[in-house]
């Protein structure tokens, strides 16, 4: 896992985690209860790596109205390429953090499901830290649940949207995009990352026409200047009819907690929740571009 | 054995003009009324939009009791009339406004105004009379004292030691020795469907089919109960004359049929004061009267929605009279007054009719309310239409709890209807003798401390070998444990059967029995407290390093957790499976035991709020839980222990096998709007798929509270905004308001899931 070349983001020790949208209600990581744990020596957990049989995985929650449609089995992988200064999950930032669980063990608990994906029409969300962090890994799960007719979302920044393979992604009925800012500065300051990887991805996924759920997190000082808002909704209405709706998430400061539990520095220690009327507005100028905005 | 041929003072070819209209069937030559039912109602599979708002008259006689509210709630009653022992007929007619009420009928005189009902015990009505400032006349205190022996006094002629003292010591408790047990519902329709004298003259049958019988005990009992229910149902035709109607031929108008059913209620809460009076399945049934009414052009739906309005006006002010204790241990002034709505009938059509969603506009049309305990019986297979007004309306109001009709259905038959909060029987042909619960989070530590009482250090279940060493054993605990539940489950039962001899003998229910079959099937209704608690400390004592702390004289009244454990509530099998052993292993003991009357074995797992008097009683467990800490309610997993989203925790709870609690298997959600979408239409099909979800699982039973957190927390400071505030808690509704102030942060600490 490369570290970046200048550190822009949050000090963080390597690897680090965007807010992941519909993970903005959770203020908590919730652990693996119930999911097997594996222990394998060194070089067979390598390979188990490299081939997508085992993976890290920070947590798993059934949740209803976010990450997707009906009730979903929301996968947090642990691992990502980010820092986002606003991250509520920090303890998902590393993926060394994270609990070594087989594809088969996570398959296992999807099939256990199928009954309830099928009666609220959801399905499976893959969501981390970064899913695309571990391409192999993911890529054996979507396939598993495909092949069950589990629907599957993956819910990523799209920083490493070139991790993802046509295949894949063909097995993929949504996609929750985060898109962080539409200024390629502002995108740095926030994530220490290059905005163009996730501009590209979009575009991509607009092309393929997968469906698209695009998330903005409104950071009051961060990311909440008009320009940098306008460029974000101008990018989505770009993408077309694969974006199915818009929502902009509120900063909270639920995280900030965990920040100090992991020793880390967080710099927006004093920043405020956007009011109610300036996270409308912001929706507005999303549904001033036809998008369905939450 | 069946029926009851009632035929016999009418010609056979003959229709009464009551029934005009209706499809003959084996219902109209003896008491059938499920076999009325299924000839003539009109599933319903559309949506919301003919129901009709309350008209003038509706919002005013609402009005007036809405003004009497906060006297009662200021004072804890309205009035009492503490010098008239309530029976069917005891009291003078009462009205709200004479003029204008559609169902006529009140407990007594006045409305709000509170009765006496000292059969089940007098200490009870003595201790309520004082602490509300009033005073019996001396003459009704000696009867009772002197001269009439009280439930209560007979079950303590004849309580064994083991049984006091596992009740004072609270490991059995709530009991029903010193009250009126309930959950017993009479077949209310029946006098609708039939009228009195018909139903008199299948008592009497009955009684005569017991004429060629030698008089044995059992023989001698049942003539008696007979002659007991025939005197009931005079006196019901005689209360209803009283308000100027002859009930005594069947109802002839759906106005007739609701009336005619609401007097049959009616005289069960005048005569009993039981912890639960509910009313049983009455909707689709009223449905086949209001359709007929409405067909026949007599009827239009501003008036059909006005008589079901009036009705559950009647039903939402039934008051009894009792002590701030018992409220405290049930949580505000409950009365149970479930109706049981929707479901599935044996055919696969759908037990859905207008009235079912009549009956829950009222919850509109008259604004929320705890009262009735509406509780919709679920399947995947009712009518999108009313799934969808279902879900809308508890997100609306939270005044509606669900049931699994697939699992009530397979055993108990598409007629049954709930008691209480959760506990299902066969309507007219089912009665439950009430059994409250046992603390086994109490029992562990019993088992831990080799029988003494973990707070007083009293000797309480038979002297047995304590735990020794630094550190719990698994296998060791587990063995004490059994050991212990032997003992719980022994004393448990004795008592029940004592408790319901002396309530048959001295408070029996005449006329919900008469509004039964002569042969019912009993249940004894046993419950158990405190799973989730057990569930946890054995879990951390198998998974987790468990240290005991032991005070001066070797109790053990602390334990340091050091390490993590599966919780329950997870949908973590590790934990989930020792919940089921639980309950797997006490229902084996208990069934074990020869019961009163023969009646069946089952258990519940439910403890109404009383979970925080529970915790209140229990003293610091193995799963970190402190002294004095409340309890999950029902089956739910402890606050805050269930990590991974409501559904995953409701699916542990689902795990419990109905098969093994045939009583029920509560459990109670919270959640805020905006977990269940973004939009109102999301938010409906979301909960929809929910409880879809939850019931294709297994699961038995879920309140559902959508509410936000801050709308408690200004209810809790500014309780005169809200006085129709309901939430649900385990298997039924309380007003917010009535809470004590520790029951509201308990309902707020309780897993409050933001994201669902």
């Amino acid at each position: 896992m490369s570290t970046t070349t200048e550190q822009t983001g949050a000090p963080v020790v390597p690897l680090g985690m965007p807010l992941v949208g519909g993970s903005h209600t959770r203020t908590q990581g919730h652990g693996t209860a119930g999911l097997e744990a594996t222990e394998t020596e060194r070089s067979e957990r390598l390979a188990a790596v490299r081939e997508g049989r085992l993976g890290s995985v920070h947590s798993w929650e059934l949740v209803t109205a976010v990450d997707g449609p009906g009730t979903r089995l929301t996968i947090f992988l642990s691992g990502c390429p980010l820092r986002c200064l606003y991250c509520h999950n920090p303890d998902t930032m590393e993926m060394r953090r994270g609990t070594d669980v087989t594809a088969d063990e996570l398959l296992t608990r999807i099939a256990r499901y199928r009954g309830v994906f099928k009666a609220t029409g959801g399905g499976v969300t893959i969501s981390g830290g970064e899913p695309l962090m571990q391409p192999a890994f993911v890529r054996r799960l979507i396939r598993g649940a495909a092949a069950m007719d589990v629907p599957v979302a993956i819910d990523t920044s799209g920083f490493l949207g070139a991790q993802a393979t046509d295949e894949m992604l063909d097995d993929v009925s949504l996609v929750l995009l985060d898109v962080k800012s539409g200024l390629p500065e502002t995108y740095k300051r926030a994530t220490g990352r290059e905005l163009q990887p996730t501009l590209d991805f979009g575009r991509r996924l607009a092309a393929r026409g997968n469906r698209m759920w695009i998330r903005f997190v409104l950071v009051p000082g961060l990311t909440d200047a008009p320009e940098n808002v306008e460029a974000v909704a101008d990018y989505v209405a770009s993408l077309g009819e694969a974006v199915e709706r818009v929502e902009v998430l509120p900063f909270h400061q639920m995280g900030r907690d965990k920040w100090a539990d992991l020793g880390l520095a967080y710099e927006l220690e004093d920043t405020e929740p956007p009011t109610r009327e300036a996270t409308e507005a912001v929706r507005d100028v999303f549904r001033a571009r036809g998008l369905t905005t939450f | 054995m069946t029926i009851t041929a009632a035929a016999s003072d009418r010609s056979d070819t003959v229709v009464p003009a009551a029934w005009e209209g209706f499809v003959a069937g084996p219902w109209t030559d003896h008491v059938d009324v499920r076999d009325f039912i299924q000839r003539n109602y009109t599933p319903y599979e559309g949506d919301a939009d003919f129901l009709a708002g309350p008209t003038a008259r509706t919002t005013g006689i609402w009005g007036k009791l809405s003004e009497m509210f906060p006297a009662e709630r200021e004072k804890g009653v309205y009035d009492v009339d503490p010098a008239t022992p309530s029976t069917i007929t005891s009291h003078a007619p009462g009205y709200i406004d004479e003029a204008n009420e559609l169902i006529v009928g009140l407990q007594t005189d006045a409305p709000l105004k509170r009765a006496i009902i000292p059969n089940g015990g007098w200490r009870m009505v003595q201790t309520s009379l004082e602490t509300y400032g009033y005073e019996a006349p001396q003459e009704i205190i000696d009867i009772f004292t002197k001269y009439r022996k009280t439930h209560n006094d007979g079950v303590f002629d004849v309580y064994p030691p083991n049984v006091r003292a596992a009740r004072s010591s609270h490991i059995i408790t709530g009991l029903p020795d010193a009250y009126g047990r309930g959950r017993i519902i009479g077949d209310y329709r029946r006098v609708a469907l039939y009228g009195v004298d018909q139903l008199i003259a299948a008592k009497k049958l009955e009684k005569a089919s017991l004429d060629m019988e030698r008089s044995v005990e059992d023989v001698i009992r049942d003539r008696e109960e007979l002659s007991e229910q025939i005197r009931a149902l005079g006196e019901l035709k005689q209360m209803a004359a009283s308000y100027g109607y002859d009930i005594s031929q069947p109802a002839t108008s759906a106005r007739e049929a609701v009336q005619w059913l609401y007097f049959g209620y009616l005289a069960a809460v005048k005569e009993q004061n039981g912890a639960a009076m509910s009313l049983g399945r009455t909707s689709t049934f009223l449905d086949v009267y209001l359709q007929r009414d409405l067909e026949a052009g007599i009827l239009t739906e501003d008036q059909a929605q006005e008589i079901i309005d009036d009705f559950v006006i009647k039903l939402r002010i039934v008051r009894f009279l009792r002590t701030p204790e018992y409220d405290t241990l049930f949580s505000g002034d409950p009365t149970w007054v479930t109706e049981s709505i929707g479901g599935i009938g044996e055919d696969g059509r759908p037990l859905v009719t207008k009235t079912s969603f009549r009956f829950l506009q009222t919850l509109y049309n008259l604004g929320p309310a705890p009262e009735p305990n509406m509780t919709v019986f679920w399947s995947e297979r009712l009518p999108e239409g009313f799934k969808k007004f279902c879900a809308q309306v508890s997100i609306d109001t939270s005044a509606v709890q669900y049931e699994s009709d697939e699992l009530i259905r397979a055993s108990w038959g598409d007629d049954a209807a709930i008691a209480c909060c959760v506990s299902p029987m066969r309507v007219g042909k089912q009665m439950q003798f009430f059994g409250a619960r046992v603390n086994t989070a109490k029992a562990l530590l019993y088992a831990i401390n080799g029988g003494r009482d973990e707070i007083t250090g009293k000797q309480v279940a038979p002297v047995s070998a304590p735990v020794e060493g630094d550190v719990l054993d698994y296998d060791d605990v587990l063995a004490k444990f059994d050991k212990t539940l032997d003992w719980l489950a022994e004393t448990y039962v004795d008592a029940l059967n004592c408790v319901h001899y002396m309530h048959d003998k001295y408070a029996y229910e005449r006329i919900e029995m008469a509004l039964h079959d002569r042969t019912v099937l009993r249940t004894l209704a046993c419950g158990i407290a405190g799973l989730s608690v057990v569930t946890d400390s054995l879990s951390a004592i198998k998974y987790a390093k468990v240290t005991p702390l032991r005070s001066a004289d070797g109790l053990i009244t602390d334990y340091v957790v050091e390490g993590d454990y599966p919780t329950y509530g997870n949908d973590d099998d590790r934990a989930d499976d020792i919940a089921v052993w639980l309950v797997r292993t006490f229902m084996e003991k208990i069934r074990a035991l020869p019961t009163y009357r023969n009646s069946l074995h089952t258990q519940s797992v439910l403890t109404i709020t009383s979970n925080v008097v529970y915790g209140k009683n229990t003293g610091s467990t193995p799963d970190g839980r402190k002294l004095g800490e409340p309890f999950a309610p029902g089956a739910n997993p402890m606050n805050g222990r269930d990590t991974h989203g409501m559904l995953a925790s409701a699916l542990s709870v689902a795990k419990l096998p109905y098969s093994e609690a045939q009583d029920g298997i509560s459990l109670t959600s919270s959640i805020v709007p905006a977990g269940l979408g973004r939009t109102k239409d999301e938010q409906v099909t979301n909960l929809v798929g929910l409880l879809d979800a939850y019931v294709l699982s297994s699961g038995y039973h879920m309140n559902v509270n959508v509410l936000n957190r801050e709308t408690l927390v200004d209810a809790m400071e500014h309780p005169e905004n809200y006085p129709q505030l309901t939430i649900r808690v385990s298997g039924y509704a309380v007003n917010f308001v009535r809470l004590t102030r520790e029951q509201q942060l308990d309902v707020l600490s309780r897993t409050f899931h933001g994201a669902v």
